[in-house]
């Protein structure tokens, strides 16, 4: 057995080393287009080395760091105080069915609507501050974290559920030792969707009314036609979602371990 | 104890009568069963799917209620599921984020032993269904014979009355079964308890059984009770053996003809 895990996980190891391999080709070979189409003069786009220039000078007044910072804060803000009240309403409508007929239709008819949608009204009930902003990320990631837990726990397989009876357990044993950690999975990819939903949004947030962010600052290369700052915001956007992204999927995998993957 | 006849009666179904559904679409499981089962005894139960075979078990592991009649374990009235019996599900319920050990004392747990005494009698267990190497990993490492195996010592480890098997083998291959059949018997052998093993292969039911409860479908009902007069501990010889043969083709027949079922309908 022992060995089989280290042939199989050096097998793991492998492949991972050729799918990186193959992501940098990709990775360099997007670049290299990109170079070429912009050096040859085929787009109004700005080049790497432009980019990579306004990079260095966004970084060097400092101004990059506020934009990240005024947007990660944003983001975390939200979408941990969607996360931490999406927990306990999920668990409560997958639990009992009286709290179920009660939220669903008002969280059924929020999800069809566009957080975006919500940005103008936010505006006016809420000004133009902060609180507007990591209310329509809070929203976002709230619907989609609240319905992931809850489908977890409607989905706990009932043989669990049973089987813990059997043994002696009451409600709340059954509750915290089985739909809990049976329903983990499912609350995690809702985190993963709902760190996305809010990533979309800050940068929509911040489009309408900002003193600053990645948003902001994009806007701002609109206004005075500066390709290069809107690639910088752009390509800092999708590095630290991917980051966060991976971050969500690592403690994903260090609290799952014990499901069989196929 | 006295109020169910005999007294080393440790089931005793009166009158059961179990249906699911109402209206037009109502669906008799179960009707007039009347069953004792005595302490020690090892009994299975066999039928074609419908028999309500499986509604009886769940009615003794108090996972169903009864619609009239009443199941009474050791003259008290099921009113609910406890660890005074043990249930061992087809599909192993092995809780897949607890280790082997986690699981097997997941009720001890809850019966309030200290951590010392937990793990004491967790790795009785685990060592009387051979699992000792496996202790620590997780149910995803093992086969399905072993976590049917771990399954047994969670069940055996909160020490009940009585171990009600829901098609235990049913997931497992023929070799495999085999295999687990005589586990279980040794286990068994060691640690006796009154155990109600529902199947639906007519080797397996009178391989392990003192008494074959054979059931008929439509409704579901008692259809002839058939005793297997074979000593324990039983082995590969006896079950090529002559006499062996004669009790299986007694089930067959009870199972297969007389319940008027050539083949076992749609799994319940």
């Amino acid at each position: 057995m022992a060995s089989e895990q280290s042939a199989s996980s050096a097998m793991a190891l492998r492949f991972d080393l050729k799918s990186i391999g193959l992501g940098v080709l990709s990775f360099v070979v997007g670049i290299s287009l990109w170079w070429l189409a912009s050096a040859s003069n085929a787009t109004p786009l700005p080049g790497p080395i432009e980019v990579l220039e306004r990079f260095g000078r966004s970084i060097g007044t400092g101004q990059l760091w506020i934009d990240i910072r005024a947007s990660i804060g944003r983001v975390l803000a939200g979408f941990l105080l969607g996360s931490i009240i999406a927990v306990p309403v999920g668990f409560l409508m997958g639990w009992y069915r009286v709290a179920r007929g009660l939220i669903d239709p008002w969280i059924q008819f929020f999800r069809v609507i566009p957080p975006l949608a919500i940005i103008p009204l936010a505006i006016v009930t809420m000004g133009i501050d902060e609180t507007p902003k990591i209310f329509v990320i809070f929203l976002a990631a709230f619907l989609s974290a609240v319905v992931a837990t809850y489908q977890g726990v409607v989905s706990v397989d009932k043989t669990f559920i049973n089987a813990a009876r059997v043994l002696g357990a009451k409600d709340w044993v059954i509750f915290t030792k089985v739909v809990v950690p049976a329903s983990t999975p499912f609350i995690l990819v809702g985190f993963r969707i709902g760190l996305g939903s809010a990533w979309a949004t800050v940068v929509a947030a911040e489009l309408i009314a900002a003193q600053s962010g990645l948003g902001f600052r994009m806007q701002q290369g609109q206004l005075y036609y500066d390709l290069p700052v809107i690639f910088v915001s752009l390509i800092t956007i999708g590095v630290l979602g991917l980051i966060m992204d991976r971050l969500v999927v690592l403690a994903e995998q260090r609290l799952t371990i014990w499901q069989e993957r196929v | 104890m006295t109020m169910t006849g005999t007294p080393n009666t440790k089931i005793a179904f009166k009158n059961v009568r179990r249906v699911f559904g109402d209206g037009p679409s109502a669906f008799v499981a179960l009707d007039h069963l009347n069953l004792d089962i005595f302490d020690g005894e090892f009994v299975t139960v066999v039928g074609p799917s419908g028999c309500g075979k499986s509604t009886a078990l769940n009615i003794v592991a108090g996972l169903l209620g009864v619609s009239a009649g009443e199941c009474r374990v050791d003259g008290d009235i099921v009113t609910g599921p406890g660890p005074d019996r043990g249930v061992i599900f087809q599909q192993y319920a092995l809780f897949p984020w607890l280790t082997v050990r986690e699981n097997v004392e997941f009720g001890l747990k809850l019966q309030g032993k200290e951590k010392s005494e937990r793990r004491k009698i967790a790795d009785h267990y685990i060592a009387l269904v051979g699992l000792t190497d496996f202790a620590n990993a997780l149910p995803k490492m093992l086969s399905g014979g072993m976590k049917q195996r771990c399954a047994i010592a969670r069940a055996y480890a909160v020490n009940p009355k009585v171990l009600l098997m829901d098609e235990p083998f049913g997931a497992l291959d023929a070799l495999t079964r085999v295999r687990m059949q005589d586990q279980l018997l040794e286990t068994w052998s060691k640690e006796r308890r009154t155990v109600m093993f529902i199947t639906h292969d007519v080797d397996e039911a009178v391989y392990l059984a003192n008494r074959v409860i054979v059931m008929a479908a439509r409704p579901g009902r008692l259809q002839e009770i058939i005793d297997v007069n074979l000593p324990y501990p039983r082995n590969d010889e006896l079950r090529l053996s002559p006499q062996f043969a004669e009790i299986r083709n007694k089930v067959w027949h009870a199972v297969y003809t007389r319940s008027g079922q050539q083949q076992p309908a749609l799994e319940e």
